[in-house]
């Protein structure tokens, strides 16, 4: 079996993220990280090859990013993955999720992976969906937010907390998984593997390489526009009660919640 | 093309809230930019009775599309809406987040080469188009997306929009046949809806009780239970008693807890350092009580209560047991 | 002249104790020295081990890849690894604060290629400084100009970012062929028959009380011809290794101070570089032992335009009153007319804090051992009457280099010519010269101003040598210091817990605790903690009594690893990789 894991390189958490005004794009300045969720899919393909129930030939990490993103791809083998693949192209820049999706998927075709997983979300894009987008494309059947994941036979049976509690489904292979941090805590890399990183495979294409149709990406490509970026809404001072008869104080509190009907 | 396409979704019997409010929201813009207020429901037809169905009508659906496909997946719902979208050319599909939401909404964005816009909390229309606002960076920014051609795909917050009861009658049910693609049969639901009695999704409640260090033991949590119940809603943490012992790692919210936008946000005993607060702003509604005038939580509370805890959370829990009735 | 040798502290006269009667349980040599490799197979071999990617660091690795450059025949012999730097933040520069105002030689002697101009586009300098004052605070009110006395002049200097700086040395170093090992904490020494054969790895993955996690990753053993300790303050590994091999023997005692920082954004730039030597808001008795000063840094950011102000407050931990709080101490200088005039309106964009060697040239340690040196703050090569110490890190990185680079090819692993050559260097000479200058503000603003004075005006030339005491012996007192500190508000006067937040703080909620600290203390020594302690990591319980014995709380996950706890009664011990801040233009 052949695991591709989709990862991304994203500010680190501590960053103070801001958008670039004249680009109207997130900044991409600071310091940058693997994507905490894709470290639990590198966890995960690491147990499916180490669990025993399925025979996994190679691990492939793909990153679809800037020059930089490299970064993240070392990591990512550091943490187990056998080789690596950067998408990179001035001409991807600016592109929305439907057109990341697209790029993605048409580098995974030419991979021809049994599994693809990836984090559920970034840091920065607060999407979620890139894994149904990607799934989508493949034709491949998919499902986010997995906190449980087992193989064998050539289907997957995961769970997941929908919005009615915790639903199991079951998928036959090949199949595009996101997965959320609940499900497994990722190793850390050993001294070793960090170092023994720089020297695995890791293959640069442009998007010309991937075959991907240069409409379809970039700002050209993309299908939505942003307009503005405006200050979060302002929150009027509130109100302030001295608690001092309780009974009295008690009756403002459940007064001023019935108004916003808070006591349905 | 006009109109808009909301999902509803649909378990034992009732359609979620969070469904209820996008169809609300799709009718207010349907009829602000012209067309229907479609609505597509996937499931068992036996559940799915006209009746159920017909009861959209009251928050403004004008058509129900009802297919008869697995439920609780994503990948047949993207098969149905786009076949309703092409034969029926609606401009929007529209849907109230939640997990099957996203799931949908981007399937559906990949199948149509359209444009998305996910965790939007306001919808406008300007000159007969959807113009849709989402929060950036973690609720630092808001910003204003257009759709570039059509049809544009929608995915809302989670219960982001309000349900409004229309005053209609019941909506036209029409059956939708559709031919699933072939990766839309291969997942199964093997069981659905589990509760799992333990943990506790404080991301769902739509109150909170929040409980920090001025509650000053791990006994004060019963009374913040208490107040829970009586209100109908769950128990929140912050870090530092988590830490200490006081209450479960799966209640904790901050930083590096989890992130809440509840309808009602009420913190017993939390000082509001930003630490905790990065994981609570979002609240609609966050009222607190803390003995400690200078509290930075009462510069962005909505209501501020200066008092003894231990006095007002008992007795708050039961006026709101008398004025509910109960 | 007649110096009494200090005052020998009594200890436990009635409310008065000091925090080394609780001394901190740890066993420093046992925890921190490995006496024997792992087998061949199990440990990982490079060349150089440089434990530290800061200044010094990253100087003496920038400075041997430049001598490896032209020398293919050593660079083989060193291996696959020819040199590696070990740095526990997540990248070079997280852990780094300083001013900073930089004399320029060092840094230009290293990069021979790059002009001023070359240093601002990189990102991490901000401007040469033009116009300079320094002023005097009588009162909350009051400032009077004068002169600015020698250390502080600093025209032609460049004021500069040492956690910008790092960043770009780490760039540097990779592109010459650099391992640098971030989120690896160096948490051992390995000496063998002797001598510093390397260093260990930290491990990763244990929980609160030590226990291996489900995800547990042993650390490395790292052999190395040659080990650079390059720790910056007081240093994990550098206390052990003082002590293993006696370097401290003929030395006063290194003593420490404490710096806590912020960035603003202004509307207006500042246009000089300005001090403030008190004595306000400290107190000027010798019974208080406040000794500190401030400064206020124009950065202009090229890459953005923004005009920034780099503002700071450094104190001698050497103080005695327990409420004394170099954070608070900060925010209360800022309640100064002159602050409020060059910060009203901006905003805060970053805030840090890390502690320093005051010790000067007679606390330094002896700098080389069998197969290791010491360099920058590491060696205590810090001027702290003129806050200059950055461009004495480089310096000392460059020799260091020099030195292994010589050590090596001569198949030596002794290094002790860097020893000659820091002290006939600029860094030498200087740190001589100023040799004195510090230890008279013990005796006071008022007595010890005057002789400071006459030691700086007679460039160091008179023979003598002033003694430190161990700090953390000074017996503390509650008293009023605290009654000064504004309320935090928010926008302008900030607490600790929400600096800590902008610090980028990110250590892991269930990491291992790292400080080491007797938790049933008096209450002098607990509030000694909590006032010090610019993060907030240890809290006195609401219900704790007024006097006698407190349980301190240490909330360790705060720690921005700033090192003051170590000089006064505590030990911060390695953390766990990748944990504490992320500075980014501190």
């Amino acid at each position: 079996m052949k695991i591709c894991v989709l990862v991304k390189e994203v500010p680190d958490a501590a960053v103070e993220k801001r958008m670039d005004q004249s680009s109207m794009r997130i900044s991409r300045s600071g310091e940058r990280n693997l994507n905490p969720f894709d470290t639990h899919a590198i966890e995960a393909a690491m147990q499916v090859k180490e669990g025993g129930a399925v025979d996994v030939e190679e691990i492939v990490a793909v990153t679809m990013g800037p020059e930089s993103a490299f970064r993240a791809l070392h990591k990512a083998v550091s943490l187990g993955a056998d080789r690596s693949i950067h998408l990179t192209d001035e001409g991807l820049a600016g592109s929305d999720v439907c057109a990341t999706g697209y790029a993605l998927a048409k580098v995974l075709e030419a991979e021809s992976p049994e599994l693809v997983l990836l984090g559920q979300q970034s840091d920065d894009g607060e999407c979620y969906t890139i894994g149904a987008v990607v799934a989508e494309h493949l034709k491949m059947p998919s499902l986010t937010q997995v906190i449980k994941m087992d193989v064998a036979d050539g289907k997957l049976t995961c769970e997941r907390q929908a919005e009615y509690g915790y639903d199991t489904v079951e998928l036959q292979l090949p199949a595009v998984i996101s997965v959320g941090d609940a499900i497994n805590e990722p190793r850390y890399p050993s001294l070793k593997a960090i170092m023994g990183a720089k020297k695995k495979p890791l293959d640069t294409k442009s998007a010309g390489d991937a075959g991907i149709e240069s409409d379809r990406v970039g700002e050209g490509g993309s299908r939505t526009k942003v307009l503005a970026i405006n200050p979060p809404p302002a929150k009027q001072a509130g109100e302030i009660i001295e608690d001092e008869d309780t009974a009295e104080t008690v009756q403002k509190i459940v007064a001023w919640m019935d108004e916003r009907k808070l006591l349905a | 093309m006009s109109g808009i396409l909301t999902y509803a979704l649909h378990y034992e019997g009732a359609f979620n809230k969070n469904s209820l409010g996008a169809v609300s929201e799709g009718a207010k813009l349907a009829k602000e930019i012209g067309g229907d207020a479609g609505v597509v429901v996937v499931g068992d037809p036996s559940e799915l009775t006209d009746e159920l169905c017909g009861t959209l009508g009251s928050y403004g659906a004008t058509k129900v599309y009802r297919a008869d496909a697995p439920e609780g997946l994503g990948a047949p719902v993207v098969d149905v809406m786009a076949k309703v979208i092409a034969d029926e050319g609606y401009s929007y599909a529209l849907f109230g987040g939640g997990l099957l939401g996203f799931e949908i909404g981007a399937g559906l964005t990949a199948r149509l080469n359209a444009g998305v816009t996910m965790e939007v909390t306001e919808v406008h229309a300007q000159g007969g188009k959807l113009v849709a606002k989402r929060p950036i960076l973690q609720d630092s920014a808001v910003v204003d997306v257009d759709y570039l051609g059509e049809p544009g795909v929608i995915i809302g917050r989670l219960n982001a929009f309000d349900v409004r009861e229309s005053g209609d009658g019941a909506a036209e049910v029409v059956e939708v046949d559709v031919q699933l693609e072939e990766h839309s049969t291969r997942a199964k639901m093997v069981q659905r809806g589990e509760q799992r009695g333990a943990d506790v999704n404080i991301e769902d409640a739509d109150i909170l009780v929040a409980g920090g260090r001025g509650l000053g033991k791990a006994e004060g949590f019963e009374m913040c239970e208490t107040l829970a119940a009586a209100m109908g809603g769950a128990v929140a943490a912050t870090r530092a008693v988590v830490d200490a012992g006081w209450y479960p790692y799966a209640a904790q919210i901050g930083q590096t807890g989890k992130t809440v936008a509840p309808k009602l946000y009420l913190a017993a005993g939390i000082s509001g350092a930003i630490q905790h607060k990065v994981g609570m702003q979002g609240s609609e509604n966050i009222v607190a009580i803390n003995k400690d005038p200078n509290a930075p939580i009462f510069e962005f509370s909505d209501l501020g209560i200066v008092g003894d805890l231990n006095k007002i959370v008992p007795k708050l829990a039961e006026a709101v047991k008398e004025k509910k009735g109960g | 002249m007649a110096f009494a040798n200090g005052d020998t502290p009594s200890r436990g006269t009635g409310g008065k104790v000091a925090p080394a009667d609780f001394p901190p349980p740890v066993d420093s040599q046992g925890e921190f020295i490995k006496r024997e490799l792992d087998d061949e197979d199990e440990l990982i071999e490079v060349g150089v081990a440089i434990v530290g990617g800061g200044t010094a660091g990253l100087s003496c690795a920038n400075r041997l890849l430049q001598l490896l450059a032209d020398d293919p025949e050593l660079t083989e012999e060193l291996g696959e690894v020819p040199v590696a730097v070990v740095e526990k933040a997540k990248t070079c520069g997280a852990h780094n604060l300083s001013g900073a105002v930089m004399r320029p030689e060092p840094l230009e002697r290293l990069f021979p290629d790059l002009k001023r101009e070359d240093w601002r586009k990189e990102g991490f300098a901000f401007g040469e400084v033009d116009k300079e004052a320094v002023y005097l605070t009588p009162t909350s009110k009051r400032s009077i100009r004068i002169p600015p006395p020698p250390p502080f002049k600093n025209h032609g200097n460049e004021v500069i970012s040492v956690s910008a700086l790092a960043r770009y040395q780490q760039r540097i170093a990779e592109e010459q062929g650099a391992y640098i090992l971030t989120e690896t904490a160096a948490s051992q020494l390995i000496v063998e028959d002797g001598a510093v054969v390397g260093v260990r790895s930290g491990d990763k993955g244990r929980g609160k009380e030590g226990e291996e996690l489900g995800n547990f990753e042993p650390g490395s053993d790292i052999k190395a011809k040659a080990t650079v300790l390059a720790e910056g303050c007081w240093g994990h590994l550098t206390g052990p290794a003082i002590r293993e091999f006696d370097l401290g023997r003929d030395r006063e005692p290194q003593t420490w101070e404490l710096g806590v920082k912020e960035v603003w954004k202004v509307e207006e730039p500042l246009d000089r570089v300005i001090h403030t030597i008190g004595p306000w808001p400290l107190s000027t008795s010798a019974k208080q032992g406040q000794v500190g000063g401030t400064w206020i840094y124009p950065m202009k950011d090229e890459r953005t335009g923004d005009d920034l102000v780099s503002i700071g407050f450094v104190i001698d931990l050497e103080y005695a009153d327990a409420t004394t709080s170099c954070h608070d101490l900060l925010q209360t200088f800022k309640t100064h007319p002159l602050v409020k005039k060059i910060l009203e309106g901006g905003e805060r964009v970053a805030w840090g804090a890390k502690a320093l060697p005051g010790g000067g040239y007679w606390s330094m340690p002896k700098l080389s051992m069998p197969g290791a040196v010491l360099t920058g703050d590491s060696g205590g090569m810090v001027d702290t009457v003129a806050l200059k110490g950055v461009h004495h890190s480089i310096n000392s990185g460059i020799l260091a280099a020099e030195a292994i680079y010589k050590g090596l090819k001569e198949k030596s692993s002794d290094f002790s010519s860097y020893e000659d050559a820091i002290e006939r260097s600029q860094t030498g000479k200087e740190l001589y010269e100023v040799r004195n200058t510090r230890q008279p503000f013990s005796k006071g603003f008022f007595i010890g101003g005057p002789l400071v004075n006459l030691f700086i005006a007679t460039k160091g030339k008179i023979p003598i040598r002033l003694p430190w005491h161990r700090q953390d012996e000074r017996e503390m007192f509650i008293g009023n210091t605290k009654d000064k500190y504004p309320k935090p508000d928010g926008k302008y006067i900030f607490d600790k817990l929400s600096s800590v937040y902008i610090s980028g703080n990110a250590t892991r909620d269930d990491a291992p605790n790292h400080i080491r600290v007797q938790t049933d203390v008096p209450r002098e020594v607990a509030e000694t903690w909590a006032w010090m302690c610019p993060a907030g990591v240890y809290e006195i319980p609401d219900d704790a009594p007024e006097a006698g014995n407190v349980d301190v709380i240490v909330n360790y996950t705060n720690c921005v690893q700033c090192g003051a706890i170590t000089a006064k009664g505590g030990r911060l011990t390695t953390p766990e990789g990748g944990d504490g801040p992320l500075y980014q233009n501190t």
